[in-house]
Protein backbone atom coordinates (compact mmCIF):
# COMPACT_ATOMS: atom_id res chain seq x y z
CA UNK A 1 0.00 0.00 0.00
CA UNK A 2 1.38 3.49 -0.91
CA UNK A 3 1.14 6.22 1.29
CA UNK A 4 -0.26 8.45 -1.43
CA UNK A 5 -2.04 11.27 -0.62
CA UNK A 6 -5.92 11.76 -1.43
CA UNK A 7 -8.42 13.63 -1.77
CA UNK A 8 -11.76 12.48 0.32
CA UNK A 9 -15.09 14.23 -0.61
CA UNK A 10 -16.80 15.65 2.76
CA UNK A 11 -19.01 18.27 1.33
CA UNK A 12 -20.78 19.02 4.81
CA UNK A 13 -21.89 21.95 6.67
CA UNK A 14 -21.99 21.98 10.29
CA UNK A 15 -24.57 23.86 10.87
CA UNK A 16 -27.00 22.03 8.95
CA UNK A 17 -28.18 19.25 11.25
CA UNK A 18 -28.90 21.99 13.80
CA UNK A 19 -30.65 23.98 11.29
CA UNK A 20 -32.65 20.80 10.40
CA UNK A 21 -33.68 20.35 13.49
CA UNK A 22 -34.83 23.73 14.30
CA UNK A 23 -37.03 23.63 10.94
CA UNK A 24 -39.02 21.22 13.09
CA UNK A 25 -39.67 22.48 15.69
CA UNK A 26 -40.53 25.48 14.76
CA UNK A 27 -42.72 23.25 12.55
CA UNK A 28 -44.03 21.52 15.97
CA UNK A 29 -43.95 24.76 17.56
CA UNK A 30 -46.90 26.06 15.19
CA UNK A 31 -49.06 23.48 15.03
CA UNK A 32 -48.93 23.33 19.07
CA UNK A 33 -49.92 26.95 19.18
CA UNK A 34 -46.75 27.82 21.41
CA UNK A 35 -45.31 30.80 20.69
CA UNK A 36 -41.01 30.98 20.92
CA UNK A 37 -39.18 34.02 21.22
CA UNK A 38 -35.18 33.92 21.21
CA UNK A 39 -34.10 36.85 22.97
CA UNK A 40 -30.74 37.53 22.43
CA UNK A 41 -28.25 40.31 24.01
CA UNK A 42 -24.73 40.94 25.70
CA UNK A 43 -24.45 40.00 29.46
CA UNK A 44 -26.30 43.03 31.30
CA UNK A 45 -27.91 44.48 28.67
CA UNK A 46 -31.38 43.73 30.39
CA UNK A 47 -32.57 40.25 29.32
CA UNK A 48 -33.99 39.61 32.75
CA UNK A 49 -35.54 42.72 33.33
CA UNK A 50 -37.55 42.41 29.61
CA UNK A 51 -38.25 39.60 30.57
CA UNK A 52 -39.87 40.47 34.14
CA UNK A 53 -41.49 43.42 32.66
CA UNK A 54 -42.89 41.31 29.75
CA UNK A 55 -44.54 39.12 32.28
CA UNK A 56 -45.52 41.44 34.58
CA UNK A 57 -47.91 42.88 31.27
CA UNK A 58 -48.78 39.76 29.53
CA UNK A 59 -49.43 37.14 32.68
CA UNK A 60 -53.11 38.04 32.86
CA UNK A 61 -53.55 37.47 28.94
CA UNK A 62 -51.31 34.80 27.95
CA UNK A 63 -49.99 31.54 29.33
CA UNK A 64 -46.14 32.48 30.12
CA UNK A 65 -43.14 29.72 30.31
CA UNK A 66 -39.43 30.66 30.36
CA UNK A 67 -36.30 29.14 29.47
CA UNK A 68 -33.49 30.84 30.97
CA UNK A 69 -29.90 29.86 29.35
CA UNK A 70 -26.96 30.26 31.14
CA UNK A 71 -22.96 28.87 31.35
CA UNK A 72 -23.44 27.90 35.04
CA UNK A 73 -26.31 29.42 37.32
CA UNK A 74 -29.91 29.84 38.65
CA UNK A 75 -29.97 33.24 39.34
CA UNK A 76 -31.89 33.78 36.17
CA UNK A 77 -34.68 31.81 36.74
CA UNK A 78 -34.95 32.17 40.45
CA UNK A 79 -35.89 35.73 39.34
CA UNK A 80 -38.67 34.61 37.18
CA UNK A 81 -40.13 32.45 39.01
CA UNK A 82 -40.72 34.47 41.80
CA UNK A 83 -43.13 36.22 39.10
CA UNK A 84 -45.51 33.36 39.21
CA UNK A 85 -44.64 31.99 35.74
CA UNK A 86 -43.51 28.61 34.65
CA UNK A 87 -39.46 28.50 34.60
CA UNK A 88 -36.69 26.25 34.09
CA UNK A 89 -33.00 26.79 33.74
CA UNK A 90 -30.73 25.25 31.30
CA UNK A 91 -27.41 25.20 32.14
CA UNK A 92 -25.29 25.48 28.53
CA UNK A 93 -21.87 24.10 30.78
CA UNK A 94 -19.78 26.12 28.88
CA UNK A 95 -21.57 26.50 25.91
CA UNK A 96 -21.49 30.65 24.44
CA UNK A 97 -24.97 30.09 23.25
CA UNK A 98 -28.09 27.82 22.60
CA UNK A 99 -28.78 25.46 19.91
CA UNK A 100 -31.62 23.30 18.43
CA UNK A 101 -31.04 20.22 20.52
CA UNK A 102 -30.83 22.06 23.65
CA UNK A 103 -33.83 24.14 22.96
CA UNK A 104 -35.80 20.86 22.33
CA UNK A 105 -34.54 19.13 25.99
CA UNK A 106 -36.47 22.90 26.87
CA UNK A 107 -38.76 22.33 25.21
CA UNK A 108 -39.63 18.92 26.66
CA UNK A 109 -39.19 19.76 30.14
CA UNK A 110 -42.17 22.26 29.94
CA UNK A 111 -45.80 21.79 29.35
CA UNK A 112 -45.99 23.55 26.06
CA UNK A 113 -48.94 22.50 24.80
CA UNK A 114 -50.48 25.13 27.44
CA UNK A 115 -48.34 27.84 27.38
CA UNK A 116 -49.11 30.43 24.70
CA UNK A 117 -45.77 32.09 24.89
CA UNK A 118 -42.58 30.66 25.65
CA UNK A 119 -39.27 33.40 26.46
CA UNK A 120 -35.95 31.61 25.63
CA UNK A 121 -33.21 33.99 27.20
CA UNK A 122 -30.23 33.12 25.14
CA UNK A 123 -26.81 33.35 26.88
CA UNK A 124 -25.43 36.88 27.06
CA UNK A 125 -23.17 37.68 23.89
CA UNK A 126 -23.87 38.93 20.84
CA UNK A 127 -21.87 36.01 18.72
CA UNK A 128 -22.21 32.72 18.63
CA UNK A 129 -26.58 33.03 19.68
CA UNK A 130 -26.57 34.86 16.18
CA UNK A 131 -25.13 32.16 14.47
CA UNK A 132 -27.28 29.07 16.01
CA UNK A 133 -31.28 28.58 14.99
CA UNK A 134 -33.07 27.64 18.01
CA UNK A 135 -36.70 27.37 16.00
CA UNK A 136 -38.00 30.13 17.85
CA UNK A 137 -40.85 31.56 16.06
CA UNK A 138 -39.22 35.37 16.13
CA UNK A 139 -35.91 36.98 17.51
CA UNK A 140 -35.41 39.94 19.21
CA UNK A 141 -32.36 41.28 20.53
CA UNK A 142 -31.45 43.77 22.97
CA UNK A 143 -29.05 46.82 22.58
CA UNK A 144 -28.88 49.11 25.61
CA UNK A 145 -27.26 52.49 25.65
CA UNK A 146 -24.16 51.96 27.48
CA UNK A 147 -23.23 49.24 24.95
CA UNK A 148 -22.44 52.32 22.36
CA UNK A 149 -24.41 53.15 19.19
CA UNK A 150 -21.55 50.82 16.51
CA UNK A 151 -22.64 47.26 18.29
CA UNK A 152 -24.45 46.54 14.80
CA UNK A 153 -21.20 47.31 12.46
CA UNK A 154 -19.24 45.09 14.75
CA UNK A 155 -22.07 42.10 15.36
CA UNK A 156 -23.97 42.52 12.00
CA UNK A 157 -24.93 39.25 11.85
CA UNK A 158 -27.06 39.59 15.14
CA UNK A 159 -28.57 42.65 13.99
CA UNK A 160 -29.66 40.94 10.17
CA UNK A 161 -31.37 37.91 11.84
CA UNK A 162 -33.71 39.48 14.66
CA UNK A 163 -37.10 40.46 13.49
CA UNK A 164 -37.28 42.73 16.74
CA UNK A 165 -35.13 45.39 18.57
CA UNK A 166 -35.14 46.47 22.08
CA UNK A 167 -33.21 49.57 22.79
CA UNK A 168 -32.93 49.18 26.46
CA UNK A 169 -31.74 52.05 29.15
CA UNK A 170 -32.78 55.24 27.23
CA UNK A 171 -32.92 56.87 30.47
CA UNK A 172 -29.09 57.16 30.49
CA UNK A 173 -29.35 58.86 26.79
CA UNK A 174 -28.29 62.15 28.54
CA UNK A 175 -26.01 60.57 29.98
CA UNK A 176 -23.82 59.09 26.71
CA UNK A 177 -22.89 60.20 23.80
CA UNK A 178 -25.48 56.80 22.22
CA UNK A 179 -26.45 58.84 18.91
CA UNK A 180 -30.02 56.90 18.53
CA UNK A 181 -30.90 57.80 15.13
CA UNK A 182 -27.13 56.94 14.12
CA UNK A 183 -27.72 53.50 15.67
CA UNK A 184 -31.23 52.75 14.00
CA UNK A 185 -29.51 54.32 11.13
CA UNK A 186 -26.98 51.39 10.68
CA UNK A 187 -29.85 48.72 11.91
CA UNK A 188 -32.06 49.49 9.30
CA UNK A 189 -29.43 49.49 7.03
CA UNK A 190 -28.67 45.84 7.74
CA UNK A 191 -32.35 44.85 8.42
CA UNK A 192 -35.01 46.92 7.07
CA UNK A 193 -37.93 44.94 8.07
CA UNK A 194 -36.96 45.14 12.04
CA UNK A 195 -39.19 46.74 14.65
CA UNK A 196 -37.11 48.58 17.22
CA UNK A 197 -37.88 49.93 20.59
CA UNK A 198 -36.88 52.26 22.34
CA UNK A 199 -37.51 51.41 25.85
CA UNK A 200 -36.44 51.67 29.56
CA UNK A 201 -36.83 48.02 32.15
CA UNK A 202 -35.67 50.83 34.64
CA UNK A 203 -38.55 53.50 34.12
CA UNK A 204 -41.07 51.29 32.27
CA UNK A 205 -40.86 53.78 29.18
CA UNK A 206 -41.67 52.52 25.96
CA UNK A 207 -42.41 49.26 27.33
CA UNK A 208 -45.92 49.23 26.24
CA UNK A 209 -45.04 49.33 22.44
CA UNK A 210 -42.56 46.44 22.62
CA UNK A 211 -45.11 44.33 24.86
CA UNK A 212 -48.08 45.29 22.13
CA UNK A 213 -45.64 44.51 19.21
CA UNK A 214 -44.95 41.20 21.00
CA UNK A 215 -48.73 40.39 22.12
CA UNK A 216 -49.56 40.79 18.18
CA UNK A 217 -46.77 38.19 17.11
CA UNK A 218 -48.22 35.79 19.39
CA UNK A 219 -51.92 35.88 18.44
CA UNK A 220 -50.80 35.76 14.95
CA UNK A 221 -49.39 32.44 14.98
CA UNK B 1 -16.40 32.38 22.84
CA UNK B 2 -17.69 29.58 20.42
CA UNK B 3 -14.82 28.29 18.90
CA UNK B 4 -14.82 24.94 20.38
CA UNK B 5 -18.12 23.72 20.20
CA UNK B 6 -17.82 25.08 16.47
CA UNK B 7 -14.56 22.90 15.88
CA UNK B 8 -15.64 20.05 17.62
CA UNK B 9 -18.52 19.79 15.48
CA UNK B 10 -15.87 20.43 12.60
CA UNK B 11 -13.60 17.76 13.97
CA UNK B 12 -16.60 15.09 14.53
CA UNK B 13 -17.36 15.26 10.56
CA UNK B 14 -13.58 15.25 9.65
CA UNK B 15 -13.40 12.28 11.85
CA UNK B 16 -16.59 10.34 10.62
CA UNK B 17 -15.38 10.42 7.10
CA UNK B 18 -11.76 9.38 7.88
CA UNK B 19 -12.98 6.43 9.64
CA UNK B 20 -15.91 5.50 6.80
CA UNK B 21 -12.98 6.09 4.11
CA UNK B 22 -10.30 4.05 6.09
CA UNK B 23 -7.71 6.89 6.46
CA UNK B 24 -4.44 6.74 8.59
CA UNK B 25 -3.79 10.05 8.48
CA UNK B 26 -5.67 13.30 7.76
CA UNK B 27 -3.27 15.90 6.75
CA UNK B 28 -5.80 19.03 5.83
CA UNK B 29 -9.21 20.14 5.84
CA UNK B 30 -10.57 22.16 3.43
CA UNK B 31 -13.20 24.55 4.46
CA UNK B 32 -15.43 26.93 3.87
CA UNK B 33 -16.52 29.81 6.49
CA UNK B 34 -18.47 32.53 5.91
CA UNK B 35 -17.52 35.85 5.99
CA UNK B 36 -20.32 36.95 9.01
CA UNK B 37 -18.00 34.31 10.91
CA UNK B 38 -16.25 36.23 13.84
CA UNK B 39 -13.60 33.02 14.27
CA UNK B 40 -10.14 33.61 13.42
CA UNK B 41 -8.55 31.31 11.32
CA UNK B 42 -5.65 30.96 13.79
CA UNK B 43 -7.49 30.22 16.71
CA UNK B 44 -9.34 27.64 14.78
CA UNK B 45 -6.19 26.02 13.98
CA UNK B 46 -4.80 26.20 17.48
CA UNK B 47 -8.51 24.22 18.75
CA UNK B 48 -8.39 22.10 16.33
CA UNK B 49 -4.86 20.74 17.38
CA UNK B 50 -5.94 20.83 20.91
CA UNK B 51 -9.49 18.76 20.06
CA UNK B 52 -7.41 16.28 17.23
CA UNK B 53 -4.50 15.38 19.78
CA UNK B 54 -3.82 11.70 20.05
CA UNK B 55 -6.24 11.33 16.97
CA UNK B 56 -5.40 10.39 13.39
CA UNK B 57 -6.39 14.45 12.39
CA UNK B 58 -3.84 15.39 15.01
CA UNK B 59 -1.50 17.49 12.94
CA UNK B 60 -3.44 18.31 9.78
CA UNK B 61 -3.84 21.56 8.91
CA UNK B 62 -6.86 23.82 8.38
CA UNK B 63 -7.37 25.28 4.63
CA UNK B 64 -9.96 28.02 5.14
CA UNK B 65 -11.38 29.72 2.45
CA UNK B 66 -13.50 32.70 3.42
CA UNK B 67 -16.97 32.38 1.56
CA UNK B 68 -19.08 36.04 1.24
CA UNK B 69 -22.27 37.31 2.00
CA UNK B 70 -25.08 36.89 0.00
CA UNK B 71 -28.12 38.22 0.06
CA UNK B 72 -31.13 37.75 -1.86
CA UNK B 73 -33.38 40.50 -3.07
CA UNK B 74 -36.58 39.97 -1.97
CA UNK B 75 -38.42 41.67 -4.64
CA UNK B 76 -36.55 40.52 -7.45
CA UNK B 77 -34.83 37.30 -6.33
CA UNK B 78 -31.36 38.84 -7.79
CA UNK B 79 -29.08 37.67 -5.47
CA UNK B 80 -25.66 39.73 -4.80
CA UNK B 81 -22.71 39.66 -2.54
CA UNK B 82 -22.68 42.20 -0.04
CA UNK B 83 -20.05 43.83 2.55
CA UNK B 84 -22.19 43.62 5.95
CA UNK B 85 -19.43 45.50 7.93
CA UNK B 86 -19.52 48.60 5.95
CA UNK B 87 -21.62 51.25 6.41
CA UNK B 88 -23.82 51.55 3.19
CA UNK B 89 -27.44 50.63 2.58
CA UNK B 90 -28.33 47.61 0.97
CA UNK B 91 -29.51 47.97 -2.75
CA UNK B 92 -30.54 45.46 -5.10
CA UNK B 93 -28.12 45.95 -7.82
CA UNK B 94 -30.46 44.99 -10.45
CA UNK B 95 -33.80 46.92 -8.98
CA UNK B 96 -33.00 48.86 -6.45
CA UNK B 97 -35.17 47.05 -3.60
CA UNK B 98 -33.28 47.07 -0.06
CA UNK B 99 -35.84 44.35 0.91
CA UNK B 100 -33.39 41.28 1.34
CA UNK B 101 -32.61 37.85 3.27
CA UNK B 102 -29.24 36.35 3.81
CA UNK B 103 -29.00 33.41 1.63
CA UNK B 104 -24.53 32.71 3.30
CA UNK B 105 -22.00 34.05 4.74
CA UNK B 106 -22.47 32.40 8.05
CA UNK B 107 -21.52 28.73 6.76
CA UNK B 108 -19.01 26.27 8.27
CA UNK B 109 -18.47 24.02 5.60
CA UNK B 110 -16.24 21.15 5.14
CA UNK B 111 -15.53 20.47 1.71
CA UNK B 112 -12.59 17.76 1.28
CA UNK B 113 -9.69 16.17 3.06
CA UNK B 114 -6.66 15.56 2.19
CA UNK B 115 -5.40 12.61 3.61
CA UNK B 116 -3.25 9.15 3.39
Amino acid sequence: MTDEIRLIEVKEDILADNTQLAKQLQADLRKEKTFLLNLMASPGAGKTSLVIETIRKLREKLAIGVMEADIDSMVDAEKVAKEGVAAIQIRTGGFCHMDATMVKTGLDAMDTQNLDLVILENVGNLVCPAEFDTGAIKNAMILSVPEGDDKPLKYPLMFTVCHAMVINKIDYLELSDFDLQKCKDHVLKLNPDINIFEVSCRTGEGIDAWVKWLEQEVKAL
Amino acid sequence: MHELPVINSILKVVLKHAHDNHVKQVVAVHLQVGELSDLEDKWMQQYFDHLAKGGIAEGAKLVIERTPVVMQCSACGHRYVADLKKDKKLKCPECASEKNTLVSGREYFIKNLEAI
